[in-house]
């Protein structure tokens, strides 16, 4: 047995592990599944209990890592446990980029697909499903199942947190570029309703943006952000020194590492006041060219950043509002700014149309993601509150980045659920895939 | 599932009417849990009571019928699905004077509050192994810790439970499942109407909160109150002369 979290480093729970090697690896383990049912995993990068299956077996899928790709069209097929990190270093020197990818790219393509992942881009370019032309899937009886977005069990595979089966391959459309580089417009706004503004306003001038928001901010200076919006640089928006080099070298690596241990509260109001002043007044207003790594995985600079909150982990909070309720929003940002709640990056995202994933996050609206250290006092009560407000503005949680909320609550901010249960049970009657996340909001 | 800020899913209370054990049960639900077995003597039939938000169901149970432990915990766990907390707080108090003169009454209490402990907290790690979480409240109390002349028939089933407990405890370690050991000194409540007071006592209400506290911070042994800990390190190391002639 084996003790799994997931990044958030909260509620360990054991399970057996297993490595298979190829796909027919998995689905001989998905036929010998033990009572406590199957749960795949991938590098562990979901905030909560998604990849975890207390009691169960736990299927390790990093270990499944072939692609390829047909440069003329620009579809990869890749294996579930390819790292987007591997990806990308392999894709990018051909000139071609991963349609989506989020905050970091230590996901696997399967992870990309059962959470249904976002990036800066999900304003013109949707979610990860959005971009795949088909799935393959092993399902309850062991059987590989080749799946196309014609297919009901694809969309409710697709952002389905690993309950349909264990995804093994993904094949997906990905974007040319011509550099390596992002052209970068830095803005600081004054206070939300001005970030809100603007963002509203301009981001559809960009491919890429997001804000920053310093939520320790108060008073006139509630809400204030920075501003990062970009587009993949061509060869001319290079610098002249630049041009020399391969414009399509990709040399991203970690340059920090976090120390193994840190103290519980190193992350305070006080260093994090700090922290968020110094990032504030850093980040100058301005256009530059900077490399894909800092540009689109900031968190990737320091390897295993997770470990600064402590022995006792840490909470991502990801809501979405639909448009037209920014009072939620603002509210639930000066109840933060109000309560002195420490976050150390609170990222603000506008999004654009979702995919017809059931159980998918985005959908047209605003999406507010924090960090809150798990020790916090009255930390339950307050984000039960804001699920609450969340759900009466017809708005919802992001599954991968949860740890902590409600079965009831759950049910109520994903209208489709009945549907998904009825395919997923068609797909799977007997609950051989269980994880901790299903347990713990019923699904 | 427990969640990350330590809220709880499913509860199961042995001995469903004990104060102490309702006690921990409504905190569990004010803070979030949902699902509640109250399994107690003649128990299906009547009304469960309303406890907050929280679904309730009722479970015969009878700790003094070891052969059908097993089931009981079967059926908590066919109602509800994986057991978060479990909480044997049954038990009985009985006078010493009375063991003294009856000693079948003395072996049968025995056999409910550490003999029915036993085979209840057994069956119930067997569950909490499998499903690989959930921990096991274990009720024991300060009259084991050192047994007194006052009550030494109680005292002498605690301090087995205590140990038993304890043993449980590591045997589970590393399974994702625990135990936790809370050891109250006087609690005013229903099951000492009558007698005085002895000093450091506490309410029912103060035990679960101690319960609660302990449970969100992982703890292995609660005293309530915490002072009580200190208090027994010293009177583990009394003379035995003196100790024999505490009053009560």
């Amino acid at each position: 047995m084996t003790f799994l979290t997931g990044w958030g480093r909260t509620a360990p729970t054991p399970a057996r592990l297993a490595r298979p090697r190829s796909a027919e690896e998995v689905a001989e383990l998905v036929r010998r599944a033990p009572g406590r049912g199957v749960a795949a995993r991938g590098l562990g990068r979901s905030y909560g209990d998604a990849a975890q299956n207390a009691g169960g077996l736990v299927v390790d899928c990093t270990a499944l890592i072939s692609w390829s790709l047909d440069e003329t069209t620009g579809l990869v097929t890749a294996a579930a446990g390819l790292s987007l990190h591997d990806l990308m270093a392999a894709l990018v020197p051909r000139g071609w980029f991963v349609p989506v990818t989020p905050g970091t790219r230590h996901v696997t393509v399967g992870g990309a697909v059962a959470a249904d992942v976002h990036g800066k881009n999900h304003h013109v370019d949707s979610s990860f499903g959005a971009h795949l032309t088909s799935l393959t899937l092993v399902t309850a009886g062991g059987e590989s199942r080749v799946l196309t977005p014609a297919d009901d069990l694809f969309w409710a595979t697709v952002g389905g947190m690993g309950l349909t089966g264990v995804i093994t391959e993904a094949v997906f459309r990905c974007i040319p570029i011509e550099t390596s580089r992002v052209r970068v417009d830095v803005e600081r706004t004054r206070d939300l309703d001005h970030t809100l503004e603007t963002m509203t306003a301009t981001d559809d001038r960009y491919r890429y943006t997001v804000a920053w928001i310093d939520l320790l901010a108060r008073g006139g200076r509630m809400g204030r952000s920075v501003l990062t919006r970009g587009d993949h640089a061509s060869r001319e928006d290079l610098p002249r020194g630049a041009r020399g080099g391969d414009p399509l070298a990709f040399t991203p690596g970690s340059l920090l590492k976090a120390p193994p241990w840190a103290p519980n509260g190193l992350l305070n109001p006080v260093t994090v006041r700090a922290f968020n002043e110094a990032w504030y007044l850093k980040s100058r207003p301005g256009s530059f060219v900077q490399g894909l790594g800092p540009f689109f995985h900031p968190l990737d600079f320091v390897e295993g950043w997770n470990r600064v909150y402590g022995s006792r982990g840490f909470v991502q909070y990801q809501f979405l509002v639909p448009f037209g309720e920014e009072a939620t929003l603002r509210r639930i940002v000066s109840r933060l700014s109000a309560e002195n709640v420490v976050s150390f990056l609170t990222v603000l995202k506008r999004f654009g149309p979702g995919t017809p994933g059931m159980l998918s996050f985005p959908a047209p609206g605003w999406t507010l993601a924090l960090d809150i250290p798990a020790g916090r006092r009255g930390l339950a009560e307050l984000l039960r509150t804001f699920d609450d407000w969340v759900a009466e503005a017809g708005g919802r949680i992001y599954l991968a980045k949860d740890s902590r909320m409600a079965a009831g609550t759950m049910a109520a901010m994903y209208p489709r659920l009945a549907e998904w249960r009825k395919i997923r049970d068609e797909a799977d009657p007997d609950g051989v895939f269980r994880t901790d996340l299903a347990r713990r909001l019923s699904l | 599932m427990k969640n990350a800020l330590g809220t709880v899913d499913a509860v199961l209370l042995l001995g469903g009417r004990s104060e102490i054990g309702l006690a921990i049960v409504e905190r569990l639900v004010r803070d979030g849990a949902r699902r509640v077995v109250l399994a107690s003597r003649d128990a299906t039939g009547g009304e469960p009571p309303v406890i907050g938000e929280a679904e309730v169901h009722l479970l015969d149970f009878d700790a003094s019928r070891p052969e059908t432990h097993g089931e009981v915990i079967d059926a908590a766990v066919k109602l509800v699905g994986d057991l978060d907390v479990v909480i044997p707080a049954f038990g009985v108090l009985g006078s010493q004077a009375v063991y003294d003169a009856d000693p079948v009454a003395a072996a049968e209490a025995v056999a409910v509050n550490y003999g029915g402990h036993v085979s209840i907290g057994l069956h119930a790690a067997r569950r909490l192994r499998e499903q690989g979480h959930g921990t096991i409240v274990v009720l024991s109390s300060v009259a084991g810790v050192r047994v007194r002349r006052a009550n030494f028939v109680y005292g002498s089933a605690k301090a087995g439970l205590d140990g038993f407990a304890q043993g449980l405890g590591d045997a589970l370690h590393g399974s994702g499942a625990r135990v936790m050991v809370v050891r109250p000194g006087f609690v005013i409540g229903r099951m000492t109407e009558g007698m005085t007071l002895a000093p450091l006592s506490s309410t029912p209400g103060q035990v679960a909160d101690a319960v609660i506290a302990g449970l969100r911070s992982d703890a292995e042994i609660v005293w309530v109150p915490g002072l009580l800990k200190l208090m027994f390190a010293v009177m583990r190391v009394l003379p035995r002369a003196i100790w024999r002639k505490m009053p009560r």
